[in-house]
């Protein structure tokens, strides 16, 4: 476009982009190049290799990874699924529930994780299962994992459903439909995609949680980032970074799904 | 009451209030069976939210509403035999044509095959068989339309409510729609409830009019006394195009009422009932009632100059300032004035009524 | 719309779900009440209890957490109290590398934003799709990554050395400069997201009809442009400055023991025996008293515009 008649770009923007993308994959990029490097130094490149990925899968501490591995896809399936029926329900009482006093402070409350700093919530979790005597292990994390997970589960579904005219329930309703036939057979479908993101950014937000798992593990317990870092602190190993490129590949796949969830409209 | 079975609807003194906002002041009508009626007004008149009280999307505030001799306020939408065609249709977008006419079957508690071939005779009824299994998002708008109305057809209700459904077409459609809904309407003999903000829509397909106006209602009648004798001057002024003067009523006599406009000019029409001697009412002439001349009349005829020509195809508008001050529309139809030539602007006409031709507004 | 009667919305008394509305916000209720207000009412108690030497607390009334925070009485606790800055001065830290964080995420964010926005329909997903792999990615991964990175013999300082630009190995890591850039790097998607989400919203015919009126391209982005989409740069500074004020893993792994920010002195007070409950309750207390203020005073005025992730 001509840029003296483009009142749109500005020049400078372009090379902050660029900047921005460099800033956020470099990191990514060298780890994902250094997990393939067969020296065993981190810092001398001797070949391309798998011989970490190998490692990670029947090396020393492959146990110890596949057991937290184990313990974090389980509890961010549960705590994602648990999550996400929480806020779908919520989300109907809140978009289709007309005003009432309950609302707002409803709405406060499950926003309220993500308003909180994590550190915080994290001691208060702590402080909160040892003041009733709750042994910390894998409930503890499943327990809080569902908790903060609800507002990351609420978010797009709520934006979902607040995109669904309330006139389709209605017709529905005027068909003949009961309040539940009109959820089930009207809301519910049109409301698939902002579920299924709901789930998986609940998902991903579980599997991402390294402070708060820390704080209400307890001992002999470990999810993959706790793992992970207390590995990263006796020094950066080379099994890491494959592990790392690994869970980066899982997240790009789990954001191509859910950009064509987002796309997917049954409308169509 | 008269024969239940005469009333489909019966709205008795309904009141609509949203906090302290009323939208309807103590409605009552009857809706009587196989009638095509329609509810008119202007935007935020209160026409939607009535139908809707009778749909059932809104509790009435006071009051009581009928179906059939049945008390139906308190029931919810799905237990009330009426459907809805609405403003947006609100078709299903994940499911097909088919399956949206239908649902309210299935929902009915029609088996699967049942429902499916019902919704495919009112497929054929609107014409749309071929697009069965399509999406509406894959359908014009004039489609879309058409299914909504089969989707609200199907479960055979007692009463059809319609808000709005062609506002969203374009002109030909809308007329071509006007006329496919009234001879469905006859075809089927269900009672059509028909909301609507346009004047000329409500005067082609209605059996009977009510003119609604900030939530209360101005007149209930025919199309053609609507036009013709309009009770007040909101129906007046929004029915139709009309010239309203400012009178005073000097005399009565034999049915008529002498109204003097100034001092040198006064109109004979006929009066209504609630007129009395002195007061300051309106008066409505249509600008078809009325024609133009060179020459004085006999008639009634007011002496004005022509200030503007306006050519609008089948007729010619012209804008007359009148002696007195106030400036009169005429309309002169194109094939009536044959060899007549307009009057050009600047120059005096005559403009000439019948007693008949104006009408006294009670307000 | 032709017919707006006001009927629409939720005044109606027959809405979908009202009926039903409590038994669907129980299940929230009782999960975030039990799992989240109640602990942080918990923790407010423990700040004001006495602590056990092995971790935990006893039981009794004392302000004693607090008292340390802010004074000093020496070191057997009788001397004249005196301002203490130690916690202070790490609060303070923290409060300016969150807020130098923020507005270089904002300096960042907002052109790459708007950069995106206004790319054509076909190429724009894929940029939004760039920007948000790396929101989903493991911030613990991110982060090790930048480490990584950074260190003295890793690829950047091996780049740098190999092209010329420096002799020695720059010391990043370990340093306030590493933090502050993990920090930026962790939190930069939350800036852009927002942001990109309003301007993605408004519309360029009102930029044009700025330009129209003599505008520069200047003004228009400052008069016309900042206040259309300023419900997403507010959005995206609090999602930037709230997680970084209570960040752990950028000044753990990045910054080392010198660099403390108020993250890991709250989780140092919890680690194994050595750590002092009512404190770490207390120093969260003051945490949360911070944010809900900065999130009120911000916030307040945009309530409506509806803070999306």
């Amino acid at each position: 476009m001509n840029p003296t008649t483009d009142v749109k770009t500005y020049s400078g923007f372009r090379l902050a982009t660029i900047f921005c993308m460099v800033i956020l994959y470099a990191p990514l990029i060298v780890v994902t190049i250094y997990s393939f490097n067969a020296s065993n130094s981190i810092t001398v490149w001797k070949g391309l290799s798998f011989r970490w990925y190998v490692d990670v899968f029947i090396g020393p501490e492959s146990t110890k990874f596949k057991q937290a591995a184990f313990n974090s896809f389980s509890i961010a399936f549960i705590a994602g699924t648990l999550a996400t029926c929480i806020a779908t329900a919520a989300a109907t009482a809140i978009v289709r529930g007309g005003q009432y006093r309950l609302r707002t402070p409803s709405l406060g409350l499950i926003t309220l994780p993500i308003m909180v700093p994590e550190i915080v919530l994290a001691v208060a979790t702590l402080i909160f299962f040892n003041s009733i005597g709750f042994t910390r292990g894998y409930l503890t994390i499943l327990i809080a994992h569902t908790a903060f997970c609800i507002p990351f589960a609420y978010l797009p579904i709520q934006a979902r459903m607040q995109g669904i005219e309330d006139s389709f329930e209605h017709a529905a309703m005027d068909l003949y439909a009961t309040r539940s036939q009109a959820f089930r057979r009207i809301l519910l479908p049109l409301m698939l995609p902002g579920i299924i993101s709901g789930f998986l950014l609940a998902f991903i937000v579980s599997l991402d949680d390294f402070i708060i798992t820390n704080f209400v593990k307890g001992a002999g317990i470990e999810t993959l980032p706790t793992a992970i870092f207390g590995s990263v602190k006796q020094g950066l190993k080379p099994n890491i970074m494959a592990i790392s490129t690994m869970l980066l590949c899982l997240s790009i796949v789990m954001v191509t799904i859910s950009y064509f969830i987002s796309k997917w409209d049954k409308t169509k | 009451m008269k024969d239940k079975t005469d009333i489909a609807v019966e709205i008795q003194a309904a009141v609509k209030r949203y906090g302290n906002f009323t939208a309807l002041h103590r409605i009552s009508l009857s809706i009587r069976d196989n009638e095509f009626f329609t509810l008119l007004g202007p935007s935020g008149c209160g026409k939607t939210t009535l139908l809707r009280l009778i749909a059932g999307f809104e509790d009435v505030s006071e009051g009581q509403i009928y179906l059939f001799g049945d008390e139906i306020d308190t029931l919810p939408p799905h237990k009330r035999s009426v459907n809805t065609v609405f403003q947006n249709y609100a078709l299903f977008p994940h499911m097909s044509v088919l399956q949206n006419v239908a649902f309210g079957l299935e929902m009915q508690g029609k088996s699967l095959s049942k429902a499916r071939k019902r919704a495919g005779e009112m497929l054929e009824l609107v014409q749309l068989s071929q697009y069965a299994n399509r999406k509406p998002a894959q359908m014009s708008g004039g489609q879309q339309q058409r299914v909504a109305l089969a989707r609200a057809l199907a479960p055979q209700p007692k009463v059809l409510l319609l808000d709005e459904p062609l506002s969203a077409l374009d002109l030909k459609l809308r007329k071509a729609m006007q006329l496919e809904l009234k001879h469905i309407q006859r075809e089927t003999g269900i009672t059509f409830i028909f909301v609507t903000h346009d004047q000329e829509e409500a005067l082609t397909m209605s059996d009977r009019i009510a003119v609604m106006s900030n939530g209360a209602l101005q007149q209930l009648g025919a199309p053609r006394d609507i036009y013709e004798q309009p009770h007040n001057m909101f129906v007046a002024d929004f029915i139709g195009d009309t010239n309203l003067l400012e009178v005073t009523v000097e005399a009565i006599s034999d049915g008529d009422a002498k109204c003097r406009i100034d001092d040198s000019h006064a109109l004979i029409c006929p009066a209504v009932e609630t007129v009395v001697v002195g007061a300051r009412l309106h008066l409505s002439i249509r600008p078809e009632r009325m024609i133009l001349t060179e020459e004085a009349n006999a008639n009634q005829s007011f002496k004005g100059t022509v200030v503007e020509n306006i050519f609008i195809g089948t007729d010619i508008t012209t804008i007359v300032k009148l002696e007195t001050g106030s400036q009169i529309t005429v309309r002169t139809s194109n094939s009536d004035r044959g060899s007549k030539r307009i009057i050009d602007v600047g120059h005096d006409a005559f403009v000439n009524m019948e007693v008949g031709a104006a009408r006294l507004l009670a307000d | 719309m032709a017919s707006g009667n006001g009927t629409t919305g939720g005044s109606s008394t027959t809405d979908v779900y009202n009926k039903a509305r409590h038994w669907l916000l129980m299940p929230s209720w009782a999960i975030l009440g039990t799992f989240v207000l109640a602990p942080v009412c918990v923790m407010l108690i423990y700040s004001f209890l006495t602590k056990e030497f092995r971790g935990g607390v006893i039981w009794d009334f004392s302000l004693a957490a607090y008292d340390q925070f802010f004074f000093d009485r020496g070191l057997f606790g009788d001397g004249d109290p005196t301002l203490q800055w130690t916690y202070i001065t790490i609060f303070w830290r923290s409060i300016w590398q969150a807020g130098l964080a923020t507005v270089l995420a904002l300096l960042i964010g907002f052109p790459t934003a708007y950069y995106i926005a206004t790319r054509p329909e076909n190429t724009r997903a894929l940029w939004v799709f760039l920007i948000t792999i790396p929101y989903w990615v493991n911030l613990l991964i991110r982060t090790v990554s930048m480490k990584f990175l950074l260190r003295d013999e890793g690829p950047l300082n091996d780049l740098l050395m190999s092209t010329g630009l420096v002799d020695d190995p720059l010391r990043i890591i370990n340093t306030n400069l590493a933090v502050q850039l993990g920090l930026f790097y962790s939190y930069l998607p939350f800036m852009v997201l927002p942001i990109y989400a309003s301007v993605e919203r408004y519309n360029f015919t009102m930029s044009e009809a700025a330009a129209d009126l003599y505008a520069s391209k200047w003004n228009t982005l400052r008069r016309i442009v900042l206040p259309a989409v300023k419900p997403g740069v507010v959005a995206g500074c609090i999602l930037v400055f709230v997680p970084s004020l209570g960040a752990f893993l950028a000044p753990d792994l990045l910054g080392g023991a010198k660099n403390f920010m108020i993250g890991s002195l709250i989780e140092e007070q919890f680690k194994g025996n050595a750590g002092n409950w009512p404190f770490g309750a207390a120093a969260s207390m003051i945490l949360l008293t911070l944010v809900m203020s900065v999130l009120l005073i911000i916030a307040r005025p945009q309530r409506s515009a509806g803070a999306k992730i």
